[in-house]
């Protein structure tokens, strides 16, 4: 049976996780990044090379850098790894989290996650499947009944108890960032800066509305008193992406435990490591058993027992569109389950001439290359109008080509590894399509090391709308930059997708801007920026990149039912 | 003796703070002035406290104004930081809950136990609350009629000036300051004379918690001064005042005369508690009683005018009695006291004297209707049965311990009764009858109606007055709105889509 409190010696990959010897902490001196000997792309910009030598180091490293730039917040160390042989980075249980208890999997099953860095194995962790599930749900709904200490807590204590949880993860934000970028591959300065600090941020931001989701007092005609509670659904089932897996458990987390609600969630099989230390932070902070239960296992088994469960009132899933579809049809074939869905995109991203060139570049390159292209809203079709073409196709190139691959760990890097060989292979079957295509192949194109997932910042250029990489989502390092000539056509062709998660629109001009933000179908349009995101501000999709809506107070309204109760009242005044 | 010398020296140790708080700073008063506060329980003086008027509101309003600046820190920070701070000030006010409940007793005259409990308690919840709705405070957007797009801000008003009573110094200074700072206001806060010390040591709590000078200023002083020189000023654009009815005028008189600054008033009341013969007669003595009892009487919800349905009312009165009689009135500090002082001698002397009036007037004193003990301004915990509606005691104001029990008939008689004041502050009916509950809840004019229960208050429920008991709502949603204009902003478009 895999051990799953991982000390020394369990589980395959320690080997090369153990394999530093020294102090807990190093300090490389700053500016060294640790870099270049044996990248083996010949054609690659000045920052795409691999650290080859530090290879076998990737994850468990102890290097600790300052982050380039000038204004830098001061990065903790990074406290992973170990003194000579133990993985005490991973001294927690990686087990199923059900009734604020570690489980082994009914089946006693375990699969490997895996460091996307170096291919290899980090640690072995329970596979939860429909037995798990079940355990999970009857956890759930024990804690859900009428009279439990959840549902009879003041709706301020709510709020109490998501504040204690953010304040926990921010003790332990350090640690929290280096097992994501360990189990995800993104840069570990991206990790601690940005989502650790949005997901502290989101928690904040629920749990303040946990007393503040007011129901109505309605003035029905008649002589009747009317007023609506909004109550809790229930059971919530929760399926977790990878690509930013704290961050959407937080964006599940919130609204679900603020408006009262109790729930099943399983992370990404990819990516379990985080959120099972942030189980034990909710057991700390005082949840009730059962509030929260957390499975790590796989789709088509622990997510399709979610999706199809009798006894789970909703589902909320953040992933593929593909998966999506089965969800849906699996919430209609049982329960008919309340469903969320925030799936793929292909947003696109409209640079009028008008715009602040250097600006839009830098977005337009951030809003593709971000977290490895692994962003459902990255802007993957770039329109580019006309006059402006040539220059912003060169100057995109330059930025790719300058874009720094290599060790997450290393404070220098711009660019991890993507998340496994699956998404790897996919990613450069895309690549091989677009070049077969016709479009044009400006930089990239290739894997950028020789061991771990990492691909080369590439560009494609004379895209045409009907290409397959100009329709589908990618989901890596990969640009399309297309070129349009008025609004009007850039409009229909921005439309014209299934997808309609996100969409951009760089122009100094007022009139264009509030003409093409009202014209574009997508649930999130920005104005001459790209992926800004807060707790307060709804997200999610039109068409087929979803149903619903996360965050702001519109997020909250998937976690309640409104009861409407009316009583006879022998006269009504006003 | 041992009590006396250990609050002597809590209050060397910990009222530091005695002196003008500007701009994160401390400062003595223009004038040189000081004035000193009193121990009521003792009628000794604790300490001397630096006495603010016009000059000084001046220099509170310029630092107001100027943290209040475009551009400023203040105004260009994330609503969510704000309610990062407030949610830090909450944890500030948690972890030296014991000293500032100890002022708030030694200074209020108010039992520890309570001060500790409740009104700490509702201080942290409330700056909690508070803190969660900064950054949740909605604009909207608009469909207008033509090319347009419009939508709203939801802006901060500006320099809010507040006036804070005595008989909960801290409750209400936070009910007053949490929802302008997360709205994003700039204040200048009066703490009452008789009661400024927890408002001082709030002042250094507010600078730890990382708050911007300028951004709240607290000035110590008198009505007819500092607190005429804020309700007068040209340059608050907002005041907030918790008092009497009487001032309440005053305060909305002088903003008319100036700039016609915004004006909320939470002022007094009369409060009709209404018991049927259906009623839980155990649940509904206890809640009378502690809703004219509670805090000495000093609380303008104070349930006053207690309406008791005639098959009941001997019994009711028996068991009020009872009730009232089980007191230990004594220091507020030593455990087991149940009742402590009033806060100061025009109170005392205000309360004896409307006893006075009551019995003259043919009221039946049940017990109490005098001082206690030979220092301090206790007075005993009094009961009145056979109350009238004409009466003073029936009518006005006492803001003490002084309990008047009235007799009723029928539904419709006591619904007009219990309207007939000028106040419409709060009201109860206790009830088992769920059509009697909700057509009392409809009839009563009150800011707040309670059903088989008094006093009940938290943060997410907005507070205020029908009528002369005040204009405006404090706390929940609601109270967000006092202190926001709203923005109405239309841009011109080539073209309209839905």
């Amino acid at each position: 049976m895999a051990v799953n409190t991982l000390r020394k010696g369990k589980g395959h990959g320690e080997g090369r996780l153990s394999a530093e010897s020294g102090p807990l902490f190093q300090e490389h001196p700053v500016g060294s990044p640790v870099r270049g000997a044996a990248a083996r792309q010949s054609s690659r910009g000045p920052g795409h090379s691999f650290p080859r030598g530090r290879a076998q180091a990737l994850g468990a490293s102890l290097s600790v850098q300052r982050v380039p730039g000038e204004h830098q917040p001061k990065l903790p160390l990074i406290p992973l790894g170990s003194g000579s042989k133990a993985q005490p980075c991973l001294a927690f249980s990686l087990q199923i989290f059900i009734n604020n208890e570690w489980h082994d999997a009914v089946s006693k099953k375990t699969f490997p996650t895996i460091n996307p860095a170096t291919g290899e194995v980090i640690c072995q962790v329970a596979e939860g499947d429909k037995a798990d599930v079940d355990k999970a749900v009857q956890a759930a709904k024990a804690a859900f009944q009428l009279g439990s200490p959840w549902r009879r807590m003041d709706a301020s204590h709510r709020g109490k108890l998501l504040n204690r949880l953010a304040d926990l993860i921010e003790r332990d934000r350090a640690y929290l960032a280096a097992l994501e970028t360990l189990d995800n591959g993104k840069p570990y300065a991206i990790s601690y800066l940005v989502d650790l600090d949005m997901v502290v941020k989101c928690l904040r931001y629920f749990a303040g509305w946990s007393d503040k989701f007011h129901g109505k007092t309605i003035p029905l005609d008649g002589d009747f008193f009317c007023y609506t509670r909004h109550e809790p659904v229930g059971v919530c089932g929760q399926i977790i992406p990878w690509n930013f897996p704290l961050l959407m458990q937080a964006w599940k987390l919130g609204p679900a435990l603020a408006t009262g609600n109790v729930v099943v969630m399983k992370v990404a099989e990819q990516t379990p490591l985080s959120a099972l230390y942030v189980a034990n932070l909710i057991k700390e902070a005082g949840f009730p058993p059962g509030v929260v239960n957390i499975i790590p296992g796989y789709g088509p088994t622990a997510g399709a027992a979610i999706s199809s469960h009798m006894d789970i009132d909703k589902v909320a899933f953040t992933g593929s569109t593909e998966v999506g579809h089965l969800i849906q049809k699996a919430a209609a074939e049982s329960n008919l389950k309340r469903v969320t869905l925030e799936l793929g995109g292909k947003s696109p991203n409209i640079i009028m001439s008008d715009a602040d060139m250097d600006w839009a570049v830098d977005q337009a390159h951030f809003a593709l290359f971000f977290n490895q292209g692994q962003c459902c809203c990255a802007g993957s079709r770039t329109y580019v109008q006309e006059d402006v073409y040539n220059e912003f196709v060169e100057r995109s190139v330059e930025k790719a080509k300058a874009r720094v691959v290599g060790n997450p760990f290393d404070f220098k890097t711009e660019q991890g590894p993507q998340v496994d060989e699956e998404q790897f292979k996919k990613i450069l079957g895309y690549i091989s399509t677009g070049q077969r295509e016709g479009a044009k192949l400006l930089c990239g194109g290739n894997p950028a090391a020789d061991r771990g997932y990492f691909i080369q910042p590439t560009v494609f250029g004379d895209v045409q709308d009907s290409m397959t990489i100009a329709r589908e989502e990618i989901f890596g390092p990969v640009m399309q930059i297309l070129k349009f000539k008025t609004i009007e056509e850039v409009i229909e062709r921005a439309n014209d997708s299934k997808y309609g998660l996100a969409a951009a629109v760089f122009t100094k001009d007022l009139d264009k801007a509030n003409f093409v933000s009202q014209s574009l179908r997508a649930g999130t349009v920005w104005i001459n920026c790209y992926d800004v995101f807060g707790a307060q501000a709804p997200f999610g999709g039109y068409k087929a990149s979803g149903n619903g809506r996360e965050l702001g107070e519109y997020g909250l309204e998937a976690y309640v039912e409104v009861k409407n109760v009316t009583i006879k009242i022998p006269q009504k005044n006003s | 003796q041992q009590l006396s010398a250990m609050t002597d020296r809590f209050i060397h140790q910990n009222t530091k703070q005695t002196t003008i708080f500007i701009n994160n700073e401390w400062h003595d008063s223009i004038s040189g002035k000081k004035f000193p506060v009193f121990n009521p329980a003792t009628e000794e003086k604790i300490c001397e406290v630096e006495e603010g008027d016009k000059a000084d509101v001046d220099e509170a309003v310029k630092a107001a104004r100027k943290a209040f600046e475009l551009g400023s820190t203040w105004r260009t920070m994330d609503a969510s930081e704000r309610g990062r701070l407030l949610n830090k000030l909450a944890d500030l006010v948690e972890r030296d809950r014991l000293i500032l409940a100890t002022m708030e007793t030694v200074d209020g005259g108010k039992l520890f136990s309570t001060a500790y409990l409740m009104d700490l308690g509702a201080c942290i919840k409330t700056l909690r609350y508070c803190a969660g709705w900064a950054d949740k405070i909605h604009g909207r957007t608009v469909p207008m009629d033509g090319n347009f797009f419009t939508f709203t801000r939801h802006e901060p008003i500006g320099v809010c000036g507040q006036i804070i009573p005595w008989n909960f110094p801290l409750v209400m200074l936070i009910w007053k300051i949490a929802p302008a700072l997360c709205c994003g206001n700039t204040v200048v806060v009066k703490p009452a004379e008789q009661t400024p010390l927890s408002a001082l040591y709030m002042g250094s709590l507010i600078k730890e918690a990382g708050f911007p000078p300028g951004v709240v200023n607290i000035v110590p002083g008198f009505g007819p001064t500092a607190g005429a020189a804020i309700s007068h000023h040209m340059d608050i654009d907002k005041v907030a005042f918790t008092g009497s009815t009487e001032v309440g005028k005053l305060i909305k008189e002088a903003a008319g005369k100036s700039n016609l600054k915004r004006v909320t008033l939470e002022l007094g009341g009369k409060s009709p508690n209404i018991i049927f013969a259906d009623a839980d007669l155990d649940a509904a003595v206890e809640f009378a009683h502690i809703g004219l009892f509670y805090h000495q009487g000093q609380c303008c919800i104070a349930g006053s005018r207690i309406f008791v349905e005639e098959p009941i009312y001997d019994e009711f009165v028996r068991r009020s009695i009872e009730r009232a009689k089980k007191y230990t009135l004594g220091d507020p500090l030593k455990p087991g006291v149940q009742q402590g002082p009033q806060i100061d001698k025009e109170q005392f002397k205000k309360i004896l004297e409307l006893i006075e009036s009551g019995k003259k007037e043919g009221a039946k004193l049940e017990c109490g209707g005098g001082p206690w003990g030979d220092k301090g301004y206790f007075i005993q915990p009094t009961v009145f049965s056979n109350v009238t509606d004409d009466m003073r005691i029936a009518k006005e104001e006492i803001f003490g311990p002084v309990q008047q029990i009235m007799k009723f008939k029928t539904v419709d008689e006591v619904i007009k009764r219990a309207n007939n004041t000028t106040y419409g502050l709060a009201a109860a009916v206790f009830t088992k009858d769920i059509d009697k509950a909700l057509t009392f809840a409809a009839a009563l004019q009150a800011g707040t109606v309670w059903v088989n229960c008094y006093s009940a208050l938290s943060a997410q429920c907005p507070f205020g007055g029908f009528k002369m008991s005040g204009n405006g709502r404090e706390m929940g949603e609601y109270g967000l709105h006092e202190y926001t204009e709203v923005k109405t902003v239309t841009i011109k478009i080539p073209q309209k889509n839905s």
